[in-house]
């Protein structure tokens, strides 16, 4: 029987159960941060427990930190947070890439940047962007705290394995369209529940010829559209990626051999198959209050067809019919998991470059890693953000979440280069919308959403 | 963890679809390295107009739904971000069932690790459900897999595994440890690469 390449590493890691039922998994890389794992660590020392693997875990602080002064963190809370990942780091001796460290950054970023994130494991962290190593070929999924407890003391996680679904993506992308408008394409049109209970695999042509910085784009935000786990075959691209990085395999060639079993062995293993053509795809911008309240940047929003809707178009202060060009764009935000690597910033960068930011709008460009920060500066981006109106700041989540002091104020419509739109998320009262590094670096300039299909080359 | 066999209690209709974690506790109370007193904060940006400013008319905070153990809700609940500090909250709110029409993944498997039971039932039963006045008690009976309102009893399902957890309290790592010996056998075989 043909398999997928979700079941072929499922396979290899479970340690008992059978097929239908909850199955204990082994996990190869645990990654830890400092919002979901202190109630974790408190649980294994009320319990005398260990951390099983400290050779398999891997901590950095992210969603809490400051992007100005690093080492100034102003909110009590947070700061106890974060001297609590230290504390439990050293007293359980985890690795930790703490403030300041070269190697500190968005979880998802500094994972595959250090080489930790490889082909053919089972990745696990208390958060549920943990999607993005999917890129590389791995069974990735976010977990809560008990969990993180549990894998903590013991390497393993109890799941039911999830259903498999084939996302065929094939076509050219149009001149100014992105990874982040295929899968915001794709949640789109199939919901934000549509991967519920599966696991994504992402292929075709238009996935092949894409670098992994792209895939990750994909993968991260499979979890809009419900599926935890988002995977995408490792080739070649891959391979040149993990090679030669801090914690990369040592015997590398060997490790390659390995991951070549890890493919998908035709589309009949899957479960459901969906089909999407980039051919004629269009930016996309949110309008509304979760990912899939979306639209192609030249047409119209949608008409209220329930109290969902209705709400949404409440909170966000826009009506059915309007365009995203029509909307008053005071905020700008480049960053997170989804797109604050550094071709993201060069390919915002680009934009901007020779243009100043619209008067009256605030622009914060976020690294998604110090690493990614320190080459950015070396290519001299930068130089560019600021001579455009940008705050350059230092690595973390900031303002995709807004944990720390980085919100968007109430009423303010911010174009964001981020992965959610929920109410509240970049500040109380604060409006997302989700769009491709390229989009927000265009309406950072006009004030507004433009359609980059129509700007001259 | 606490034992779940038979839930008799008022309930809370909250019929939203897509009801995410970032509303059933926004991240700026998840700076807590506790477990606790997550309650009063739950739904927060519907519940309060202004910080200590409840808002009245929302249903969390009239005082005939006071006492609640059960939260009837649309579909997707418990989307988005990954916070088991959204089933904490629930909890300490004093919620101990949740009946939607489906789950996020990942609190599905957050609540089977805090005793929290999270129940599906298809749209037609949870109106039904939805009706009960804030005097009136809805009965789940989880060894039975039923949940009992006036003159209607509607069966749900559950993993045989989930369900021995939560009858039973049982800790999750305490029954993997009995695995030592084959997780010590797995980890023999694993491929090394340096």
């Amino acid at each position: 029987m043909s398999k997928t390449m979700f079941d072929k590493i499922w396979d290899k890691h479970v340690i008992t159960g059978k097929p239908g039922e909850p199955q204990l998994i082994y996990v190869d890389l645990h990654l830890l941060h400092e919002v979901t794992s202190p109630q974790a660590f408190e649980g294994l020392r009320e319990n005398h427990r260990k951390v099983r693997r400290t050779d398999k875990t891997f901590a950095t602080m992210d969603h809490n930190v400051p992007t100005v002064d690093i080492f100034n963190i102003q909110d009590e809370i947070a700061r106890k947070q974060i001297d609590t990942l230290q504390k439990n780091a050293k007293e359980f001796g985890v690795r930790l890439a703490g403030m300041g460290d070269e190697d500190q950054g968005i979880i998802h970023v500094i994972g595959p940047q250090l080489g930790l994130t490889q082909p053919g494991m089972v990745i696990v962290c208390g958060d549920s962007h943990t999607a993005t190593h999917g890129a590389f070929g791995s069974i990735a999924f976010g977990i809560g705290t008990s969990e993180v407890e549990h894998v903590l003391a013991t390497q393993t996680i109890w799941q039911t394995k999830p259903k498999t679904m084939g996302i065929h993506v094939h076509g050219k992308l149009p001149r100014g369209v992105y990874a982040k408008d295929i899968i915001m394409g794709i949640i789109a049109r199939e919901g934000v529940a549509f991967g519920t209970g599966y696991a994504a695999e992402f292929y075709g042509d238009t996935i092949a010829n894409m670098s992994m910085e792209e895939r990750m784009t994909l993968c991260n935000m499979a979890i809009e559209g419900g599926a935890k786990v988002g995977t995408i075959r490792p080739d070649q691209t891959t391979f040149d990626y993990v090679r030669g990085r801090k914690y990369a395999p040592k015997n590398i060639d060997k490790a390659i051999a390995y991951w070549q079993q890890f493919k998908t062995d035709d589309e009949a293993a899957f479960d459901k198959v969906i089909d999407f053509d980039v051919n004629d795809l269009a930016p996309y911008v949110t309008w509304g209050t979760n990912p899939g309240m979306a639209v192609p940047v030249d047409q119209r929003f949608p008409e209220i067809k329930d109290e969902d809707d209705r709400k949404a178009y409440d909170y966000i202060g826009l009506k059915p019919g309007e365009k995203a060009t029509e909307i008053p764009i005071k905020w700008a935000f480049f960053g997170s998991c989804t797109n604050g690597r550094l071709s993201d910033l060069k390919i915002a960068a680009q934009i901007l470059k020779g243009h100043h930011i619209a008067e009256g709008l605030t622009a914060w460009v976020v690294p998604g890693s110090r690493t990614i920060k320190e080459k950015a500066e070396e290519i001299g981006l930068d130089k560019i953000f600021k001579d455009a109106g940008c705050e350059w700041r230092e690595p973390g989540c900031s303002a995709c979440l807004g944990m720390n002091p980085d919100h968007v104020p109430a009423g303010i419509h911010c174009a964001s280069t981020s992965n959610r739109n929920f109410e509240g998320r970049q500040g109380a009262g604060s409006r997302t919308h989700l769009a491709s590094p390229a989009m927000v670096a265009a309406a950072a300039i006009h004030g507004h959403f433009i359609d980059l299909r129509k700007q001259e080359a | 963890m606490e034992k779940i066999n038979i839930i008799q209690s008022t309930s809370i209709p909250i019929m939203r679809d897509n009801i995410d974690t970032d509303q059933l506790i926004p991240k700026q109370f998840l700076k807590n390295i506790l477990k606790t007193g997550y309650g009063k904060n739950l739904f927060y940006d519907w519940r309060y107009e202004r910080p200590n400013k409840p808002n009245p008319d929302f249903i969390l905070n009239k005082p005939e739904r006071q006492g609640a153990e059960i939260l009837i809700a649309g579909e997707n609940f418990g989307c988005g971000s990954s916070r088991e500090h959204a089933v904490w909250a629930l909890k300490d709110w004093g919620f101990r069932v949740v009946i939607a029409g489906g789950y996020s993944d990942i609190f599905y498997m957050n609540s089977t690790k805090n005793g929290f039971l999270a129940i599906t039932l298809p749209k037609d039963q949870r109106e039904i459900l939805a009706q009960a006045a804030p005097n009136e008690k809805i009965t789940v009976d989880l060894p039975n897999q039923t949940v009992t309102f006036r003159d209607h009893q509607f069966s749900f399902e559950i993993d045989p595994l989930w369900k021995h957890k939560f009858v039973n309290g049982l800790d999750d790592i305490a029954i993997t440890m009995n695995y030592e010996q084959q997780i010590k056998d797995y980890e023999a075989q694993i491929p090394d690469f340096g």
